[in-house]
């Protein structure tokens, strides 16, 4: 969730009064921001001799756009309040009637197909408000921009520059500017150079670098304005003087675009010399049929069912009186003269989180109060309780094994291809284990398909315990399994290990005994045995296993009959000192591992 | 040895009724060897006896030789004196040893015992006092100095100590009689057997110690703290959902909840994804004779289910005007390690949809992010999820639910603040008010599934489903007060933590 610093003796002038932090926590609560620190006894950092002012810092929704900045925040909570009308925002065309055009070349398909943008006349900035319209951009650069990859925002002095404009699309070496705040004219791949290892934009390199066209704003003179989504041109630099904003906005999603758009103008337009007016501009895109007005901020009418609302919040509000409410959340809404069960709602250019009528549900809850409404408790079904089964058989067993003297660890389930394969000598016959992508540490490169790592690695950080060590978990592995949808499978593992100066191997064998017996299965000599009519439902036999997981001799897998199925379940053995030496202990270990999954 | 202390304790004591002092009495004996016999004899109430300290100043090694031969100063004194013509002061060494001669000719020096005379050292005085070995010999005596100034001079230059005296004033007890009679350690069955169980005098137990170890296994903290979660969802009629699958789609881990494909959770920096094995299948039936998953009532047509969640998305549907962008479907087929256990109760929902009826649905198991590790966050941690379907729900009953529900584990005051989650609307964090800390704590999530995800699934219009969410490991760090995760789960925990950490009752701490 972004954080948000505002001023806070500015917001609160805003606001009309002042509030204590607590009473201010409360009313970022009830309206749904939180306040995450009031700065005011804070040690602030001091810019050229001046301490920063008291800021509050406040955590934004992620999908609420409309508070990213200062004049978003105040607005809100000036409606909320019912301080504060929802402001009309307006389209005005100059006075001459013609519209600055962008005009769209097709090659921008290539990279950056889509273009919008406006027009702040007569806009007044002072050192504030100049930083929040700067600040604004980086959020939604951020947030809903992702980095820039999807939308880019360019704003330039209008005065500098000269309309038409033309997006197009070309190869980096005939792009020919001076970046913003730079000297030096470069071509686009010299920019690429130049900005290599620049701490900000370095990381917005990579989403054009490797394309054979760049994509460029023009002027009618060939002034570059901007490169998106890198750079903006020097020449046609705002400051806090400008009067005149050209607002230029590219990208690959079409509705975050236009969002972006209603967003900085929406709120940089109470600034206008006539607050809340915007001169909008001609998109010219034949070729993608994007030929528009930009921005558009009619509202968007959406119906909401007074049934729905009540029903889902608990109340029985007429459709006047939601209507009332839903205009603290910054909605137009009036009962439908038709419908008797209808609100109808007008979405404002700067709602836009609101795509259902849950959404509007929502707001009529808040403006409610949440901790207002009337509680119950849903008990009108009854439902029969039932846990899953493999968790059942999980709590049998580890039951079993911590009464058998066993202490139960919880290891993580990731772990590296070594500790997983290399380690226990074992070989990695790439059909076995589910590898992870992107890891950040070489701890995390698999899904274990063995207990033993995890184990192995207590042990080993428990060094300074007594020994014997018993220890034990029963838990999931995965597993690839190429038939299935998810194309890999769980399974529920019972894994136990010895640590001491003896080999712990007939004890380690006598806890496998313990459980066996515990799940009704007779122990047997070997296969001939199972003809012997006395042994029951369950028979489970071992037999001598050489792998090189286990020392020489001191090994075994574990067989079981269950019903009329057989399964290796597992095995146990004295493990080989050369896993001992990888896992960095010093005594013996005898370890158990089988798949409990057959008992089901 | 002790044996014998006690024989000679009840000796002495035999003389008479007064208390004696064991440092008169035994000067000689270890304070040690006399306690063991004094509470031998003590605990069966043969005597009685209180312990007396003091502090006391005694000679070090070194003090000791000066109070028996005099001080450094005073022996290279003498050694001049003895010279006649005084003293060659290369010849000193010689006479009163090398580290009398070092020392002992500054202290000369400076008290201006004696002066230097060219290569010689004479006296300037006939006699001098050598309060050193006055001073030592008086502790030596007396155990303590007045004068606390030389004291502290004599402890700096290392001549004496501090030591505590301990001794003991003793007395005979209720049962005090001049022979210690033998004493059985234990009952037999022996004794049982041969009745001498009526006269054998049975060594008395000590009270104050602790009993025998009891060698025991141990269930994990966390997995107790589970335990109890389970119970309580039990309790309330929670059927647990197989959440024994670590690897999810996309479609299931985010698309079939309504997050959109460019959302942030969704990123390489937070999402663990699958190298090999690649590419998922689009949903589709079970496999048959799975053991751990529930039949649908009815088949269930999945391509409908895909379709209904691409147009969602896409262009929207169901009332909903959707995220409108173009919607990949690799995007969805891709693996993930699943982030939430969220993804299965969408797999339980669309379950539900083919016979709509009132369910709950819990589980608690692990979930997966790729986060940086530090002292709150792993890669792997436990997700606690709560289900509620059921016709006509309403946001009261959800904070009705939460209200008992977090009763049962002691949080008897919540608070709920909006917020904003891609799959609820609305939305609730559930902040819960901790006594022990004195403020509120985010406990957890909570919301109503928006229709998008609902109805996509074919769950009718008028059944709500409630969802909520919190981690194990937090509350579990609250109420322990363990400050990192790490020592809570994963191989880094201490074993004797797991072995001594009490049995967890989360409705009483």
């Amino acid at each position: 969730m972004p954080t948000i610093s505002v001023d806070k003796a500015a917001l609160f002038k805003e606001l009309g009064r002042e509030y204590t932090t607590e009473e201010f926590d409360e009313l970022c609560f009830e309206f749904g921001i939180e306040l995450d620190e009031d700065t005011t006894n804070s040690d602030r950092p001091i810019v050229n001799g001046v301490q920063e002012p008291p800021q509050l810092k406040i955590e934004i929704p992620a999908n609420r756009y409309d508070l990213l900045c200062f004049e978003g925040i105040q607005l809100m909570l000036n409606i909320f309040l019912g301080r504060k009308p929802l402001p009309e925002y307006k389209l005005v065309p100059p006075p001459n009637g013609q519209l600055q055009e962008i005009i769209v070349k097709e090659e921008t398909t290539k990279i950056r197909p889509y273009v919008s943008g406006a027009i702040l006349r007569n806009v007044k900035f002072d050192t504030a408000r100049y930083e929040s319209f700067i600040a604004l951009q980086d959020k939604l650069h951020q947030n809903l921009a992702r980095q820039r990859t999807l939308v880019s925002i360019g704003t330039h002095d209008l005065d500098t520059v000269q309309g038409p404009f033309t997006y197009e699309a070309l190869p980096p070496k005939d792009i020919k500017f001076t970046p913003l705040n730079q000297t030096q004219e470069m071509n686009g791949e010299e920019m690429m150079n130049f900005y290599e290892k620049h701490q900000q934009l370095g990381k917005f390199l990579h989403i054009i670098r490797d394309s054979p066209v760049y994509p460029v704003i023009y002027d009618s003179k060939r002034t570059v304005c901007s490169l998106p989504p890198i750079i903006n041109g020097d020449h046609s630099k705002i400051s806090v003087n400008t009067t005149n904003v050209f607002i230029e906005i590219t990208a690959l999603d079409r509705t975050k675009l236009e969002i972006v758009n209603r967003m900085m103008v929406t709120m940089f337009s109470q600034y206008t010399s006539e607050p809340f007016t915007i001169e909008p501009i001609k998109i010219v895109s034949e070729h993608n049929n994007e030929t528009r007005i930009t921005p558009d901020l009619s509202p968007r009418t959406a119906e909401a069912e007074v049934s729905y609302i009540n029903q889902c919040c608990g109340l029985n509000l007429t459709a006047e009186d939601i209507s009332t409410r839903l205009s603290k959340m910054a909605f137009r809404a009036k009962p439908s003269a038709t419908k008797p069960d209808i609100v109808e709602v007008e979405i404002p250019p700067t709602r836009a989180d609101v795509l259902h009528q849950c959404d509007i549900m929502e707001d009529v809850a808040i403006a409610y109060g949440f901790n207002n409404l009337p509680r119950s408790f849903p008990s009108k079904s009854g439902t029969v309780a039932q846990p899953l089964p493999v968790n059942k058989l999980t709590d049998i067993i580890r039951m079993e094994a911590a009464m058998a003297g066993w202490s139960e660890v919880l290891p993580l389930i990731l772990c590296s291809h070594d500790e997983n394969f290399a380690w226990l000598n074992r070989k990695d016959d790439g059909t076995t284990a589910v590898k992870l992508a992107n890891p950040k540490t070489l701890e995390f490169q698999i899904v274990r398909t063995s207990l033993l790592p995890g184990l192995l690695k207590t042990i080993r950080e428990n060094k300074g315990h007594s020994v014997p060590m018993k220890v034990f978990e029963v838990s999931d592995v995965a597993f690839k399994d190429l038939t299935l949808e998810r194309k890999s499978r769980n399974e529920r593992h019972f894994a136990a290990a010895w640590y001491g100066k003896t080999s712990g191997f007939e004890i380690v064998h006598g806890l496998l005994d313990r459980v066996m017996a515990m799940m009704r299965s007779a122990f047997i000599i070997g296969e001939e045995g199972l003809d012997n009519a006395a042994s029951g439902a369950a028979q489970y036999w071992i037999k001598e296993l050489d792998d090189p997981t286990y020392f020489a001799g001191h090994a075994a897998t574990i067989h079981a009959r269950i019903g009329d199925k057989e399964h290796v379940i597992g095995t146990f053995g004295i493990l080989h000192p050369t896993v001992l030496e990888k896992y960095e202990l010093k005594y013996p270990v005898s370890t158990l591992e089988i798949n409990i999954e057959p008992f089901l | 040895m002790a044996s014998d202390m006690t024989a000679q304790i009840l000796d002495s004591l035999s003389k008479s009724d007064a208390p004696l002092l064991s440092n008169e009495a035994y000067p000689s004996i270890p304070s040690l060897n006399i306690k063991s016999a004094l509470d031998r004899l003590g605990s069966r109430q043969m005597i009685e006896y209180e312990t007396l300290e003091k502090d006391v100043v005694v000679l070090t090694p070194e003090g000791e030789e000066i109070a028996n031969n005099g001080s450094h100063e005073a022996k290279v004194f003498a050694a001049v004196v003895a010279a006649l013509d005084g003293l060659k002061i290369s010849d000193l060494p010689g006479i009163v040893g090398k580290d009398n001669a070092k020392v002992g000719q500054g202290n000369c020096f400076k008290r201006g015992w004696i002066k230097k005379d060219n290569d010689k050292l004479r006296a300037t005085q006939e006699s001098i006092v050598d309060e050193t070995r006055e001073q030592l010999l008086t502790v030596q005596r007396t155990q303590t100095l007045d004068d606390s100034k030389a004291l502290a001079d004599l402890k700096r230059r290392k001549l004496v100590s501090l030591s505590k005296d301990i001794h003991y004033k003793f007395s005979k007890g209720p049962k005090y009689a001049k022979e210690f009679v033998k004493e059985e350690t234990d009952l037999t069955p022996e004794m049982i057997a041969s009745g001498a169980w009526k006269t054998v005098q049975l060594k008395p137990y000590n009270f104050n110690a602790k009993g025998a170890h009891t060698p025991s296994g141990a269930l994990h903290p966390l997995n107790k703290v589970r335990s109890e979660f389970r119970n309580i969802f039990f309790e309330m009629g929670f059927t647990e959902m197989p959440t024994n699958r670590f690897v999810e789609t996309g479609f299931w881990n985010f698309d079939a909840l309504f997050v959109p494909q460019q959302h942030p959770a969704r990123d390489l920096q937070d999402t663990f994804y699958i190298a090999d094995p690649l590419t998922a299948d689009p949903p589709r039936e079970d496999p048959a004779n799975d053991p751990h998953l529930p039949k649908a009532a009815k088949p269930l047509d999945y391509q409908k289910y895909w379709d209904n969640v691409h147009d969602v998305h896409e262009k929207g549907k169901f009332g909903s005007i959707g995220y409108r962008y173009p919607w990949n479907a690799d995007e969805s087929l891709r693996l993930v390690l699943r982030t939430h256990t969220t993804s299965i109760s969408a797999y339980m929902l669309h379950k539900l949809a083919a016979d709509p009826r009132p369910a709950r649905l819990f589980s608690i198991d692990r979930v997966f992010r790729n986060e940086a590790v530090d002292a709150t966050h792993l890669a792997e941690f436990h997700q606690i999820e709560g289900v509620i379907a059921d016709f006509g729900l309403t946001l009261g009953g959800l904070i009705g639910f939460m209200e008992v529900f977090f009763a049962k584990m002691g949080i008897h005051q919540l608070r709920f603040k909006p917020a904003y989650n891609p799959y609820t609307e609305p939305s609730m964090e559930i902040f819960g008010y901790h006594e022990g800390l004195g403020k509120w704590v985010e406990i957890g999530n909570s919301g109503m599934f928006r229709p998008e995800m609902l109805e996509s699934m074919g769950i009718p219009k008028n059944m709500q489903v409630y969802g909520w969410g919190l981690s194990l490991e937090r509350p579990t760090m609250i109420k322990y007060g363990v400050s990192n995760i790490r020592e809570l789960l994963g191989h880094k925990v201490d074993l004797g933590f797991i072995e001594s950490n009490p049995a967890v009752r989360l409705e009483k701490e």
